[in-house]
């Protein structure tokens, strides 16, 4: 007996020993293949259709399959879930042949019935998402026409400019999974979400798409997202190596970083987003009325403008890595770039004469205008965004020098939103545009004089000077056109009369900075939000 | 002989009772003058998502129109007393979560961040200032001071930070925060009590400094010292806002903070209303210790 | 007395107050120097050096630049002059409000002191930044660096005396019932009376606690204010916005001199203990 309780315990320890090295193993292999990266903020919701936050936008990114592509890189538009499209000459409808044996993540299948299901949740109108709202061209309901389960029509009641790259952005629902909006397409899964710390992603194995040789997609195992508010302990962990990437770096770790590791840092030169700064031209706001002349005459503008250093402000504020902005397109923004403008060169002499010539002078190192006032106003930008408090600081010493006198002041975002649309209590902000997008029919509502977001002077009944009305004509003919080539005409004037009336004071365009660690694979950083990770399908983890 | 009972027992009982009624009436009044600090300040009926390009004016005006229901703050505070009685906190207005998963998910860790803080700021504030009024040595003296003022002096947030960079839990981050003023504190109470004539003669008499610590000084500085453990607690679960913010620990803390920012009515009523009551229990639990101290020495 | 034990007499004193005597030193010489910024600092805060921003510590910026390129040096100077005449008044003010209110509160004990702590502790409890963010609100934007920071350092003293009212409350409760309290008492001082002459003075070990505590509270709270658009204006330093450069901890660790306004926030802070130290020593 004794012998074979002997044998026995043998070959049990030895299968024990195997089970606990295979475990551990394994643990390895599916570590070895996790992303780690931060989010900066809570994501609101993971409804793709509700996205507003850029938190959420990084998980429908990451979740989400669409029917078309922008490639990040080319900026060419690349069929995903479609295998081709087509757009009608009058620009309202579209036709998508959809891909066939795709399932969502639950293994229930894909077909056009999502699609439709997709379409008529987004323009629900209870639903006012930003996404939807792309879409909203003019009044009327949208039609969804199932030809057969790989193709259907949808008709908009107006022209939607740049209808198929809207479709970037819609994820596709499942019109029949009882997983809601948790079944999705793209390359991963939410598999866990804890609240003020991470999101984990895991591999979505029925994704459809598979590389050159037919292996599916994704590599990566998994996705993990810590909520990280803070750059400095993002920056920490990456160097510890606790994260593999960043995605949107500033530029004085940048350059701490790139000092000790120049091969995880990249610049891929000028992004899409700016920072400006505008004057407050809303006449019903609680100003004295010499300030409000001050901000309405586009001399004085213009002459602000030319004080203000940008080649100072690249150089000091973002160490190089940004350059003079000229309008509201980037130079990265290739095509609807106008070409022919150039930034405001610096010369405060320049500014002071023209000044001089609105009745302007220097009295003792103070400014007056023509009835004795001096010439003081205040700039106020959010706290916490160290770029921004470091401009309007360099702004003040620039704008000191021909005798104006700026106090900078900070604010929470939430009462300096408060300033900027309902009391209309200030007298010059500062702040960026972000994750902006190539097409000019995005900004419809910046610039339309109507519009909420008409950020010097919002919801006008009536466009109050004839350069306002200029732009909301070109505006609405190139929201209206299909033919790129009448659009572009269109927005040059447009990005003309900015430069003329200075609405907008446009500083600088930042560069897309990000770091990437060695042990990430396949990455190949670009302007175009997600700059990192625009082909996650493809990374890989070792 | 008939039994006698005590009245000091009595006047506890009674005692406890008025921090009772008290605690319940200083917490509805903190959460409605909490709700009335957000609703009245500027910013509360703005949403940041309001500033994207994309949205047209429906959707902006939808935007705001999901705060219609705090705008007077009476009608909303009302509301919320009536849902909490069923055990309903209401929604968070940034997270879309119910704020009664949120807190319950949330107070644990905070609990544990605040509590080992306090042990161990209570641990080395005691044992520096004790150690400082026995010894009685200047030089000590000094250097327990610079040691004191030196972590004063450091942001919260750079404490916070330090605690990333070298890998150390949080508790360690809120205990040097509230360290400080908890010793310098302490540390005077302890050396006006060791000062006063009778422990002179006790010392003189020859007893030894654990007998005039519990026996003599504590019940001076008794009452006070408690008095400083009660507000440890509220500078404490101060210190856990840029520590758990910054340290990525998902506490109350954090939620405050985030709270704070989007102006979220429902969520920050409700953690005003738990750090009420945490820092009213610890005040009046201070107070009735105290009390209970007084009267054994009287 | 004889030349001898004068001498002795004397040797006694500086080494019994040898810290004091080096802390008050120490606080004549920062007063000193920040007064002198002009001469020792001559191109001021304001100035940028844009072509040597961020700079280490050189001949013509002895403590480098900031990341706008203004001369450190001058900027913790000028900075000393701001936080160190308004941090101790402002600490003063809330030390003042929590005798009043914590002591008072104590000294007549029963109701009278339930509610005041229970308002102290509501008041510990509120949300005083949704406070903070309305006064700013009703602040003219243009309003002149000089006013910002009169105002935040009034409202930090304002609202800084809750924690200290609890302990001067206890403390105050305990002298209530004391024989020499009750001595005066039976020998007809009563009221006001006998608590400014013989409640008070008793307070002091708290009330200069609470008295250090709350300078570098403050100061550091000054800077934190700066997000609701208190505090110190642009370009008008103080140590609690110098101080906010550590927050960029990750490579601060590589520019030490970024620590003098810590260092030199604690060297004062202390000082300030070792001189109030001795009055607390003496009042016992």
């Amino acid at each position: 007996m004794q012998i074979m309780r002997k044998k026995s315990i043998a070959p049990l320890v030895l299968s024990l020993a195997v089970i606990v090295v295979g475990l551990s193993l394994s643990v390895t292999a599916a570590a070895q293949g996790e992303l780690r990266f931060c989010l900066r903020s809570e994501p609101k919701t993971f409804d793709p259709l509700k996205v507003e936050d850029d938190a959420s936008m990084v998980i429908r990114y990451l979740t989400g399959g669409v029917l078309v592509r922008l490639n990040r890189q080319t900026q060419v538009l690349e069929p995903e879930l479609a295998q081709s499209w087509k757009v009608s000459k009058d620009g309202r409808q579209i036709t998508f042949k959809l891909r066939s044996g795709v399932s969502f993540s639950d293994g229930t299948p894909f077909s056009s019935e999502d699609v439709a299901y997709t379409v008529q949740q987004l323009m629900d109108p209870a639903l006012h998402s930003a996404t939807g709202d792309a879409f909203r061209s003019g009044p009327g309901n949208v039609e969804t026409k199932i030809i057969s389960p790989t193709q259907i029509t949808i008709t908009f009641p107006a022209l939607v400019a740049g209808l198929d790259r809207q479709f970037d952005q819609v994820p596709m629902l499942s019109a029949h999974s009882p997983k809601k909006e948790m079944a999705v397409l793209g390359p991963f899964v939410v598999a866990d979400y804890k609240a003020g710390a991470t999101v984990l992603l895991k591999r979505n194995s029925n994704y459809w798409k598979t590389d050159a040789q037919g292996l599916r997609l994704p590599y990566l195992d998994s996705i993990r997202l810590d909520i990280q508010p803070n750059r400095d302990v993002e920056m920490l962990r990456f160097k510890r190596g606790e994260i593999d990437l960043i995605n949107s770096l500033d530029s004085e770790y940048f350059d701490k970083l790139a000092a000790t590791s120049p091969q995880f840092v990249h610049d891929a030169g000028p992004s899409l987003d700016s920072e400006q700064m505008w004057f407050n031209q809303v006449a019903r706001a609680p100003l004295p009325q010499y300030k409000k002349n001050w901000f309405r005459s586009a001399n004085f503008r213009h002459a602000i403008s030319e004080a203000i250093n940008r080649e100072d402000l690249s150089r000091v504020v973002f160490r190089g890595h940004a350059q003079p902005a000229v309008g509201p397109v980037s130079p990265a923004n290739k095509f609807w770039f106008n070409s022919k403008l150039q930034p405001e060169a610096y010369s405060p002499d320049a500014a002071l004469k023209a000044l001089q010539g609105d009745g302007f002078r220097l009295e003792n190192g103070t400014l007056k205008d023509k009835d004795g006032n001096e010439v003081v106003f205040s700039i106020i930008t959010n706290s916490g965004n160290k770029s921004r408090e470091r401009m309007a600081t360099m702004i003040q010493e620039d704008l000191q020098k021909i005798g104006i006198h700026v106090n900078v002041v900070t604010l929470d975002f939430p009462s300096l939103i408060e300033r900027m649309t309902q009391s209309f209590d200030y007298e010059a902000i500062l702040l960026g545009l972000t994750n902006v997008g190539l097409d000019p029919s995005e900004q419809m509502n910046v610039w339309l004089s109507s519009s909420e977001n008409h950020q010097w002077n919002p919801s006008e009944k009536a466009p109050e000077t004839a350069w306002e009305a200029e732009i909301d004509r070109l505006m609405r003919a190139q929201a209206a056109s299909a033919d790129a080539k009448k659009r572009k005409e269109s927005f040059d004037r447009v990005q003309e009369i900015a430069l003329e009336q200075a609405p907008f004071i446009y500083l600088v365009n930042r560069n897309a900075l990000s770091a990437v660690s060695a042990s990430v694979h396949g990455a190949s950083p670009v302007i175009l939000v997600p700059q990192t990770y625009w082909n996650v399908d493809q990374l890989s983890v070792k | 002989m008939p039994k006698q009972t005590n009245p000091a027992r009595g006047t506890m009982v009674r005692k406890i009772a008025r921090h009772g009624v008290t605690l319940v009436a200083t917490v509805m009044l903190g959460g409605f003058l909490s709700a009335t600090l957000v609703r009245l300040a500027p910013g509360f009926d703005v949403d940041e998502a309001q500033l994207d390009p994309h949205l047209n004016s429906e959707s902006i005006r939808a935007l705001r129109e999901t705060r219609l229901e705090q705008r007077n703050i009476f009608r909303f505070y009302f509301r919320s007393l009536q849902r909490a009685a069923h055990g309903d906190l209401g929604t968070s207005i940034s997270l879309g979560q119910p704020v009664t998963l949120l807190l319950r998910d949330r107070a644990p860790l905070t609990l544990r961040l605040v509590g080992l803080g306090l042990l161990l700021s209570w641990t080395a504030a005691m044992a520096l200032s004790l150690s400082a009024a026995w010894l009685r040595v200047q030089a000590y003296d000094a250097l327990t001071t610079v040691i004191s003022g030196a972590f004063l002096c450091i942001p919260a947030a750079v404490l916070a930070l330090l605690s990333v960079l070298w890998n150390v839990p949080g508790s360690l981050a809120v205990g040097l925060i509230v360290f400080p003023q908890v010793f310098r504190y302490s540390r005077d109470l302890l050396a006006k009590a060791y000062s006063l004539p009778h422990i002179v003669t006790a010392r003189a008499k020859g007893l030894n400094e654990l007998r005039i610590l519990f026996w003599h000084v504590v019940p001076v500085a008794g009452p006070q010292l408690l008095a400083v453990a009660g507000i440890s607690v509220s500078i404490a679960v101060g210190a856990a806002i840029p520590v758990e913010a910054l340290c990525g620990l998902a506490g109350v803390g954090q939620l405050a903070w985030q709270a704070a920012l989007a102006r979220d009515l429902p969520l920050l009523m409700n953690i005003t209303i738990l750090v009420t009551l945490v820092t009213l229990l610890a005040n009046s639990g201070a107070d009735v210790i105290g009390t209970m101290l007084r009267n054994r020495k009287a | 007395m004889s030349l001898g034990r004068m001498k002795i007499g004397r040797a006694t004193f500086w080494r019994a107050n040898a810290f004091r005597i080096v802390a008050c030193a120490v606080l004549l010489l920062v007063v000193g120097l920040s007064l002198a910024a002009n001469w020792l600092a001559p191109g001021g805060y304001v100035k940028q050096y844009r072509e040597a921003a961020d700079s280490a510590p050189s001949r013509q910026h002895w403590l480098g630049t900031d990341d706008i390129g203004r001369d450190r040096f001058a900027r913790v100077l000028y900075g000393t002059r701001i936080s160190l005449l308004l941090a101790p008044a402002a600490a003063f003010l809330s030390t003042l409000m929590a005798a009043l209110i914590g002591g008072m509160a104590g000294y007549l004990g029963g109701s009278w002191a339930r509610v005041a702590m229970a308002l102290t502790d509501l008041c510990l409890s509120l949300p005083w930044l949704f406070l903070l963010i309305t006064v700013r609100a009703l602040m003219p934007l243009n309003v002149s660096p000089m006013v910002s920071v009169l105002a935040t350092f009034l409202i930090l003293g304002m609202l800084g005396w809750t924690s200290a009212a609890r302990v001067l409350c206890a403390s105050a409760g305990s002298l209530r019932d004391s024989d020499f309290v009750c001595q005066a008492r039976a020998s007809g001082i009563r009221g006001a009376r006998l608590f400014w002459v013989h409640v008070l003075p008793n307070l002091k070990p708290v009330l200069y606690a609470q008295f250090w505590i709350s300078i570098p509270a403050f100061i550091l709270a000054e800077a934190n204010l700066g997000i609701l658009g208190l505090g110190v204006a642009e370009p008008m330093p103080s140590w609690g916005s110098l101080l906010k450069e550590l927050e960029g901890l990750v490579s601060v660790g590589e520019e030490p001199w970024k620590f003098v306004p810590l260092v030199l926030l604690v060297v004062v802070v202390t000082s300030f203990q070792f001189v109030l130290s001795k009055q607390e020593e003496l009042a016992a």
